[in-house]
């Protein structure tokens, strides 16, 4: 960006900033409902990372939006809004259900790959059809995305009702994955920790990880990442480059939709073990909020991930905590995380910068050595090289 | 099918068209004056649920619809400060208000009336009831046109023909008004409005406002005449495919009409159509649901041709210095 502030301020001190106002008019939310915001607060932290518990389920949400955080941020590189992550994420579950369901898998090891690729190809799909239709019909992303959702929610439905449910039962969910085809959670791992058996948080939370590495040396290590940041700032000056828009615009769109399809294997291969309707929980939104308070790189993703999974499992035990608390105040926290961060960003960030701009004149306006001449200002004397 | 099937196809197309039209009028407005709304849909649900808390407090289904408009203009008025004042994304902005809207209606509904996010059910004076038009029940008996007038044209509530009647004055102010050319001109060329003295972020604001008024009049129509009380996410992505129905509709306010009632039409028929048989083949009830979907998607890559938005939208206009 410019330089009117040192690079810390605005990858560290705004987002703080931003989350500040944000918790801070959730609070006025919370006390307007007539309940106690510090209380609120104190459960949230408590229930997120005060025990070996919360930190299994604090992490284990983390891990879906790492990959849909990723996943907004590819896209974002690209200049592309991608709110798809949703529909993309419940498609990618489909990829790995097959691939679990399809082999008497010998061990997770075999079966954990095999489904990295399902899930990724059949979330890269879905993506590719709005991203098609950008680049050849010139249809909003933003609009097609939206209505993939609603698409891949029905059809979720209907593949779950009729087609992949297990012959004779009413319940819409396919049967259970083989013992090989079960990820490993963090009680199998790291038993000496004190995570239950029940933890959710499972080794894919190491594929998280690796797919950080990942997109951070896609996006600036590589000859595409490149391409794809040039297009983002610029789409005139990459066309004059020789950087074909509708390459990068599929592409990117593509990498987007796979990492969103990635989640599922953490929601469906390590939690539930079998496809159940609507693994994704809202996990493809969370990661536009997390995108943009990451600044859409992956180490800045990464920590938004834990803070926003931190807020899932503190909000879940808000509702059993609290009464009248609903779910949805998560909803509310993320809302308003994405509107200063994302929209509300130069409300915060001239302030600051004006801020720094007058720290840094201070010290430039010399003290006058010699007494002042009269009508003349020390900077008159002064000769601009 | 025979003829009076039809004039209630027909019937339930207008009460469906009716919110996606006050949207669609709405956005257009905001996007002719270069402010892209993707916030359409929080807007509608946010006015869907204040709508019906107040009318059920109050009992007057006007006093509602004031609260939804004013639930409406608030999410408005946060649009226009993050997106004309602070030049934010307006985009992002719009998916901000959407969540936002999402989150309220269920956090309060659930606190002021602990029936999992919904209002109670709304009757007599606390919902926009079904108006007869004169003469409908004279003229029923008259073959073709009789049941035209009584069954289809008439029996709305108050807000379709406010609605309809919105058409034609959207025209008349966007096309015939002061206002309105400087309206589109600020969508067109800000720079050109600014230089001939007018306020850029003035027009810009009353263009946010307008579209609150009329979101917030398709949130209450939601919420009080089509049904009878909020529904947790009850406007079901109307406001994108009010957007949808807007570039159908290349930004004109007749067109508008014609796209709006074309998906009210499309999901008439899926409602009435919940399990189908087309050539011996089963077609699934999801399918029929997602129908109005599917067709947004296949309507704005396939038959809008080109549609050439206002040219500054999206943009956030920083005057010279």
């Amino acid at each position: 960006m410019n330089d009117a502030m040192p690079k810390w301020a605005d990858i560290v001190l705004i987002p703080l900033i931003n989350l500040a106002l944000a918790l801070f008019v959730s609070g006025l939310v919370v006390a307007l409902i007539g309940k106690n915001p510090f209380e609120a607060l104190y459960i949230l932290v408590n229930g997120s990372v005060g025990s070996a518990y919360g930190w299994g389920y604090t992490l284990f949400y983390a891990t879906n939006f790492i990959f849909t955080g990723l996943s907004v941020a590819v896209a974002f590189h690209a200049r592309l809004f991608n709110i798809g992550g949703e529909g993309q994420a419940a498609l990618g579950g489909l990829g790995v259900a097959l691939v679990a369901l399809s082999i008497d898998w010998p061990h997770w090891a075999l079966a954990l790959p095999a489904a990295v690729i399902g899930g990724m190809i059949f979330g890269a799909l879905w993506a590719a059809v709005p991203a098609y239709l950008q680049v050849r019909r010139g249809s909003h992303i933003v609009i097609t995305t939206i209505m993939f959702n609603y698409i891949a929610a029905a059809l979720m439905v209907y593949l779950l009702a009729n087609v992949l449910k297990v012959p004779g039962s009413a319940s819409p969910e396919t049967a259970r994955f083989i013992e090989g085809a079960r990820l490993p959670n963090a009680a199998d791992i790291l038993p000496w920790v004190g995570f239950s058996r029940s933890t959710p948080l499972n080794v894919s939370f190491l594929v998280a990880v690796l797919a950080c590495i990942g997109v951070y040396f896609l996006i600036w290590r590589t000859r595409l990442g490149y391409e794809i940041r040039a297009f983002g700032h610029s789409e005139p000056a990459a066309l004059y480059a020789g950087i074909s828009p509708v390459r990068i615009t599929m592409l990117a769109m593509l990498i987007s939709g796979g990492l969103s399809g990635l989640m599922a294997i953490n929601a469906v291969m390590g939690e539930a073990e079998r496809l159940v309707l609507d693994p994704v929980q809202g996990a493809g939104f969370v990661g536009i909020a997390v995108a943009l308070m990451g600044r859409s790189h992956p180490l800045g993703v990464f920590i938004a991930a834990l803070l926003f999974g931190a807020l899932y499992q503190g909000g879940a035990e808000l509702t059993f905590e609290m009464n009248g608390m609903t779910r949805e105040m998560i909803l509310v926290i993320q809302a308003l995380v994405i509107l200063f961060t994302g929209a509300l960003d130069n409300m915060v960030r001239s302030p600051v910068e004006r801020m720094f701009l007058s720290r840094r004149r201070q010290p430039e306006a010399p003290l006058p050595t010699t007494p002042l001449q009269p009508g003349g200002h020390p900077d008159d004397a002064k000769i601009e090289p | 099918m025979d003829f009076l099937g039809v004039i209630q196809l027909l019937d339930s197309s207008l009460r469906l068209a009716t919110p996606l039209l006050l949207a669609c009028l709405a956005g257009l407005f905001s996007e002719r004056a270069g402010i892209f709304d993707i916030g359409l849909e929080g807007k509608m649900l946010a006015s869907a649920f204040f709508s019906a808390a107040v009318a059920s407090y109050t009992g007057s289904v006007w006093i509602g619809l004031m609260a939804g408009i004013g639930a409406s203009l608030v999410l408005a008025a946060i649009h226009g400060v993050a997106s004309i004042t602070f030049r934010g994304n307006q985009l992002i902005s719009g998916v901000a208000i959407n969540f936002l809207a999402s989150g309220l209606t269920v956090v309060i509904g659930e606190a002021w009336f602990s029936l999992g996010g919904r209002t109670p059910q709304l009757e007599g004076a606390a919902r926009f009831q079904e108006i007869t038009l004169p003469f409908a029940n004279a003229v029923r008996d008259v073959p073709y046109l009789g049941p035209i007038y009584a069954d289809f044209l008439s029996g709305h509530s108050i807000l379709v023909y406010v609605a309809l009647a919105l058409v034609p004055i959207t025209w008349w102010v966007l096309f015939r008004t002061r206002f309105g050319l400087r309206l589109r001109a600020v969508g067109e060329n800000p720079a050109a409005v600014d230089t001939a003295g007018v306020s850029v972020v003035g027009l810009r604001y009353a263009a946010v406002m307008i579209c609150g008024v009329l979101t917030g009049i398709a949130g209450a129509y939601l919420a009080t005449a089509l049904s009878a009380g909020f529904v947790k996410e009850m406007s079901a992505g109307r406001g994108f495919i009010a957007l949808a129905a807007l570039i159908f509709a290349k930004w004109r306010p007749w067109y508008a009409l014609g796209a709006t009632l074309l998906f009210g039409l499309l999901e008439a028929l899926g409602n009435r159509f919940q399990s189908l048989d087309l050539f011996g083949i089963p077609i699934p009830t999801q399918f029929m649901q997602a129908l109005p979907y599917i067709l947004t998607v296949v309507i704005l890559a396939g038959f809008v041709g080109r549609a050439i938005p206002p040219r500054a939208g999206g943009e956030p206009y920083v005057k010279e210095r």
